[in-house]
């Protein structure tokens, strides 16, 4: 029974590790926190407003590390049949439609005192939207079938031509001038940022990193025990029908 | 037909699982050219899947399906032009006519050739209703049209999944003659069906039910392992 | 004549023969071009601005309208089986279908379109402009809709969630195809923007097509 081998030690091995994980990420959320909201400065030109940035800019790169995540998870189902990378993918989407949308909400939190507007359609704006929308379809996409197996393959194939979303997402502020600003930390010279905003938005950052990881193994878990309790129901009759 | 060469279709521990469900494990034939296998077994026993694996249409779950010793997975190209599959549904088109819905599926499996669509349609006594379109064909001369295609684009590899449905008696008996032709011709013939159809010469048969899994004890196991 | 030749053919036949899909599809999208003025108001000022976005909006709209059906008449009678058994490769079957849906939908759209242009007062100078743009980006939309449609198969409201999928993934043609106009419609150069629609359009032959099939292999298991 290869098709559950794998889901009862990976159960075993979640188990353990959860509690640690959730810990650790509860403390770097809440030293991010701290730090960012509290200690850090303001900023010369925008203010205490800069501060959004912390939840904002983590959220954003979130939304497209979970979204790498389920096109990993997608790939490896569809090439090597991996039986937990389906499950994988299709608790990553939830957390990645929801990091989608606080990047957006907060972004328009923060477009309005900045820009003057809640919301400008720019090319980072308009893709991140996109990048929204292509989670939704794959959650419709993967529950818009009867037979669960055609869901997660289907959504796989989706999940792997969305990525062609994702590098225009991470240029556009390059690409096209746009009132987006460009990427301040991941430039090839010295960051542009002020270490005392460096050191909370980067605890931030693995706060939500652990967070998602502490809610893609409840997910998992969750996903995992419904199809137990599926293959339970679909044995019984499976036996009985000898006539 | 495939005279010369004698070709070999054979199955290795084919096993099927759908919707996390065992259908069937452990299965193994061998068919050379010239053999017919009937596939037996109650409603769900998986006649129709074990079919549709053989087809290339799906991947068994475990195994090995092999043409002249090649999995039939690897090349799907090849094995799709060997293979003739008429399942439930017939696949014509109500909006053409007969005989352009057969020369379709010949022209699209790379043989045209209208002498052999002239002769699948009188075979299968069709050719009064060559032009008609398809929408005023009852479901028994549907189901005729459908087995035209075996004749019209010959193929090696005849899978044929409750191919009678519908059929009236002489209907039936044009199939019976096909299949006979087909199997002197060196082809092969896997055939699943509730009645009784004869298969010009010796045939073997597997009841699926021998094959069905006792999945229900594995299930428990491996889930108790991390508790309820 | 061949296997691609031989499905062109039939799709054609079919479409010739039950007619109502390509004629629905060009109907709604003269309808939809025809709200806007009721909408936003007659004043040609306003029309002739956003007329390169309503034309391009109303094409989208319309070809989506066809898509659910590329692949599911054949999904639901069993061709699809027979189909995905092709001797050739499938990826050229794809291509053959989108090519199908595009002459009785896309091509129609497109032909169309000038006259549209007129009722909403776009420049003239733009209209050969809005047939360029249309003749390289139809064709994509009919691509990456196959990709869409063959996901969709077996799925409950099939229909809907088709354009749930594939609207997004459009949005580079929306926007490509609606600069092409509007730069043509203050006489500037269009010519990068139609260049990035015939980009849009070589990526999208091979990758979509590709897609597309391993979504029918999956389709029919």
């Amino acid at each position: 029974m290869h098709w559950f081998a794998n889901p009862a030690r990976f159960m075993r091995i979640a188990e353990k590790l959860l509690p640690w994980v959730a810990g650790a990420a509860v403390l770097s959320i809440a030293a991010g926190l701290y730090q960012g909201l509290l200690t850090s400065p303001a900023d010369y030109q925008q203010g205490e407003t800069v501060r959004i940035m912390y939840v904002h800019v983590p959220s954003a790169w979130m939304s497209m590390f979970c979204y790498m995540t389920l096109a990993v998870a997608s790939a490896s189902f569809l090439i090597w049949k991996h039986p937990l990378a389906d499950v994988a993918a299709q608790a990553a989407a939830p957390i990645g439609a929801g990091f989608t949308a606080m990047a957006l909400i907060t972004g328009a939190l923060w477009g309005q005192p900045m820009w003057g507007t809640w919301w400008v359609w720019d090319a980072r704006l308009t893709s991140v939207l996109i990048l929204f929308f292509l989670y939704l379809g794959y959650i419709a996409l993967v529950n818009a079938f009867d037979e669960p197996e055609r869901g997660a393959r289907a959504g796989a194939i989706l999940a792997l031509v969305g990525v062609v979303n994702v590098p225009i997402i991470k240029f556009s502020v390059d690409w096209w001038n746009t009132l987006h600003q460009p990427a301040s930390l991941t430039r090839l010279d010295a960051p542009a940022i002020d270490p005392a905003m460096l050191s909370p938005l980067l605890l931030m950052a693995l706060g939500f990193q652990l967070y998602f990881v502490v809610v893609l193994i409840i997910r998992m878990r969750a996903i995992l025990t419904a199809r137990r309790i599926r293959a339970l129901h679909m044995v019984e009759p499976g036996v009985e029908s000898g006539d | 037909m495939e005279n010369a060469r004698k070709s070999v279709f054979d199955g290795a521990a084919v096993s099927c699982v759908r919707g996390a469900r065992w259908v069937f494990a452990g299965l193994d034939f061998t068919l050379s050219s010239g053999d017919a296998l009937v596939l037996v077994g109650p409603n769900g026993s998986g006649k129709s899947s074990l079919l549709r694996l053989m087809a290339g249409l799906s991947a068994p779950s475990s195994g090995k399906i092999l043409w002249d010793g090649a999995d039939i997975g690897a090349d799907r190209q090849s094995h799709g032009a060997r293979a003739h599959y008429v399942g439930h549904a017939t696949g014509v088109k109500p909006a053409l006519t007969t005989a352009e819905d057969l020369t379709f599926w010949s022209t699209f499996r790379l043989r045209d050739d209208p002498d052999a669509e002239r002769r699948a349609l009188e075979h299968f006594g069709l050719t009064e209703r060559a032009s008609f379109p398809v929408r005023f064909l009852s479901s028994g001369q549907k189901r005729r049209l459908a087995l035209a295609r075996l004749l019209a684009a010959p193929a090696p590899l005849w899978l044929l999944d409750e191919p009678t449905v519908g059929l009236d008696v002489a209907g039936q008996s044009a199939l019976e003659s096909a299949i006979a032709e087909h199997r002197d011709g060196g082809g092969i013939v896997v055939l699943a069906s509730h009645v009784a159809v004869a298969l010009g010469g010796s045939e073997r048969e597997i009841d699926l039910a021998d094959y069905r899994a006792s999945h229900a004890d594995d299930a428990g196991d491996i889930w108790s392992e991390f508790g309820a | 004549m061949n296997g691609f030749t031989a499905i062109i053919r039939r799709e054609l036949k079919l479409a010739m023969r039950q007619g109502s899909d390509a004629a629905i599809a060009l109907m709604f999208f003269v309808l939809v071009v025809a709200l806007f003025p009721l909408g936003v108001g007659p004043e040609p000022g306003i029309l002739e601005r956003i007329s390169g976005g309503v034309v391009w909006i109303g094409a989208l709209l319309a070809a989506m309208l066809s898509l659910d059906r590329l692949f599911q008449a054949d999904h639901e009678d069993g061709a699809l089986d027979l189909l995905v058994m092709a001797p050739w490769p499938l990826e050229a079957l794809v291509l053959a279908k989108c090519l199908a849906h595009w002459m009785v939908t896309g091509l129609p759209i497109m032909l169309i379109s000038p006259l549209l242009g007129l009722l909403l007062h776009m420049n003239t100078d733009a209209y050969l402009t809005l047939l360029a743009a249309m003749a390289l980006g139809t064709p994509v939309l009919s691509l990456i809709g196959a990709v869409g449609a063959s996901l969709v198969l077996g799925a409950r409201r099939a229909g809907v969630l088709v354009s749930l999928l594939v609207l997004p993934l459009t949005v580079p043609v929306l926007i490509f195809g609606v600069s092409a106009v509007e730069a043509a419609a203050i006489g500037q150069d269009a010519g990068p923007h139609l260049m990035l629609l015939g980009a849009l359009l070589l990526a999208a032959i091979p990758l979509c097509p590709w897609a597309a099939a391993a979504a029918l292999r999956q389709a029919v298991t």
